[in-house]
């Protein structure tokens, strides 16, 4: 069997090394690199976009080296992408954090605050933000990244912004926090995690495992 | 089925290794943060955090590799404290595989190092540790202030407001430490711990004083703590953070199952 390659984006945020550790932990013929050059990604046979901190930096770290442009090219490939946390919010159309950033609109939804909804809800106090720790996924679709993985698993999540869809095709994942959101979303070859699964232990790494081996 | 109140066992490391005992019959070297780590991952901690109490300063690198080593071995959030009073103290951490850095005295020299770090890094990877001490009268309205230096040097300020400010600064999370019941055995002191919860719209752990399964369920019921962290009673053997799960189900609080 040969070795695949699969790239981990690098734009300069971001604890790369859990990632880094979790893939090669789960991965099996897998050269498994962190770059930041779009050709790199492009040449990769799976990518992994990873990410904490806020969006501002986030997009303009992507498009200071040219990986905005490299992840859309990487997505009509058809090859595997996953995308994590701010990963998945930069995959959206619209983030209100930071005053409002335009982000690369892959899926067809925008980003908003918990403290925002949580105030409009009059739930402000009940429920601490940012959302950080453990809560139950429903997996709202058959999917091969969540193979092997209970229906209502707990994965780790820390975010203060979450994403909401236009329509529910694209709705892989529901969490419930006060209100229900976007705990991942996929279209195509690309699959998108609200939670962190290089920090969810088992059922995260059997997630990261799916993805090595997803065969779009 | 909510978010989980998070049960977190602290290790204090000195040069890389981990001291006051660790007990666990199966291990083969209790002294070492790696081996006692994979243990805790196991048994099912949500989070494990290590203080970093190393005194001289050309140590400091080796928890640099405590962390990396840590990190490529358990896939469960990890938090370093002790000795991060500076950016690139945060980020050497970060880069390691520490998902969050605890700053303490720090915060109070120097309070914009909180913001520059959370603007930096984001809210989420900044926890500031509280240490708190009851400075009123047992008749009076209670009151609670800062200290630093184990609970040996006052600062005047009062625990309640420094929190709010810590969170307006940029803080993701409270780390509360009541050093009037740190290392008793005797619970948290609940009146502080749901007094700052109360205060500030970010998580609170609870830490100080756990001597039983009973008091981390105290914590989250009376306390209002989003997370409990405790050292001793898990060190020495004496529960299992499994039975610390057991018995905060048992008393209704929702906590992650294996």
């Amino acid at each position: 069997m040969s070795t695949q390659r699969l790239a981990i984006v690098d734009y300069g945020m971001g604890n790369i090394h859990s990632v880094h550790k979790a893939l090669e932990r789960v991965s099996e013929n897998t050269d498994v690199i962190i770059t930041d050059d779009p050709q790199q990604i492009l040449s990769a046979d799976r990518v992994m976009f990873p990410g904490v901190g806020a969006i501002r930096d986030c997009i303009a770290g992507l498009k200071s080296r040219g990986l905005d442009e490299a992840l859309l090219e990487f997505v009509k490939t058809g090859k595997p992408l996953l995308a994590i946390c701010i990963g998945l919010q930069a995959l959206m159309r619209h983030s209100d954090e930071n005053g409002g950033v335009e982000c690369l609109g892959v899926f067809p939804g925008d980003v908003h605050g918990f403290s925002q909804r949580f105030a409009d809800a009059g739930l402000y106090h009940e429920l601490k933000v940012p959302h950080m720790g453990w809560s139950c996924v429903e997996q709202m679709q058959a999917h091969p990244l969540w193979e092997g993985i209970p229906q209502n698993a707990r994965f780790y999540f820390v975010h203060s912004f979450f994403a909401e869809l236009d329509e529910d095709s694209a709705l892989a994942g529901e969490t419930v926090y006060g209100i229900p959101f976007v705990a991942s979303v996929t279209k195509g070859n690309v699959f998108a995690t609200q939670f962190h699964p290089e920090k969810s232990q088992r059922w995260g790494l059997q997630l990261l495992s799916n993805f090595s081996k997803w065969n779009v | 089925m909510g978010l989980a109140k998070r049960i977190i066992p602290c290790l204090d490391v000195d040069a890389g290794r981990v001291v006051k005992g660790v007990k666990f019959v199966d291990i083969r070297d209790a002294g070492d943060p790696v081996e006692v780590a994979k243990r805790y991952d196991e048994q099912g901690a949500d989070e494990i955090t290590f203080l970093d109490i190393t005194a001289s300063s050309d140590q400091r690198e080796t928890m640099v590799h405590v962390v990396e080593q840590v990190a490529s071995q358990v896939f469960i959030p990890l938090t370093v404290g002790g000795g991060i009073r500076e950016l690139a103290d945060v980020q050497r951490m970060l880069r390691a595989g520490a998902d969050k850095v605890s700053i303490n005295t720090a915060a109070v020299h120097n309070p914009e190092f909180v913001r520059q770090a959370s603007e930096r890094f984001g809210a989420q990877c900044i926890v500031v540790a509280i240490d708190a001490k009851k400075v009123s009268a047992e008749d009076e309205e209670p009151r609670w202030e800062i200290f630093t230096h184990g609970g040996r040097k006052p600062t005047g300020l009062d625990a309640i407001e420094w929190a709010r400010k810590m969170v307006e600064l940029g803080a993701g999370e409270i780390l509360l430490t009541s050093m009037d019941r740190d290392g008793t055995k005797i619970g948290f002191d609940l009146p502080l711990t749901r007094a700052i919860s109360d205060a500030v719209s970010v998580p609170v752990i609870a830490s100080g004083g756990v001597g039983n399964l009973q008091h981390l369920v105290d914590g989250v019921k009376e306390g209002k703590a989003d997370a409990v962290l405790a050292a001793s009673i898990f060190h020495f053997g004496e529960y299992t953070i499994a039975q610390a799960k057991e018995a905060m189900a048992q008393a209704g609080i929702e906590v992650r199952d294996q």
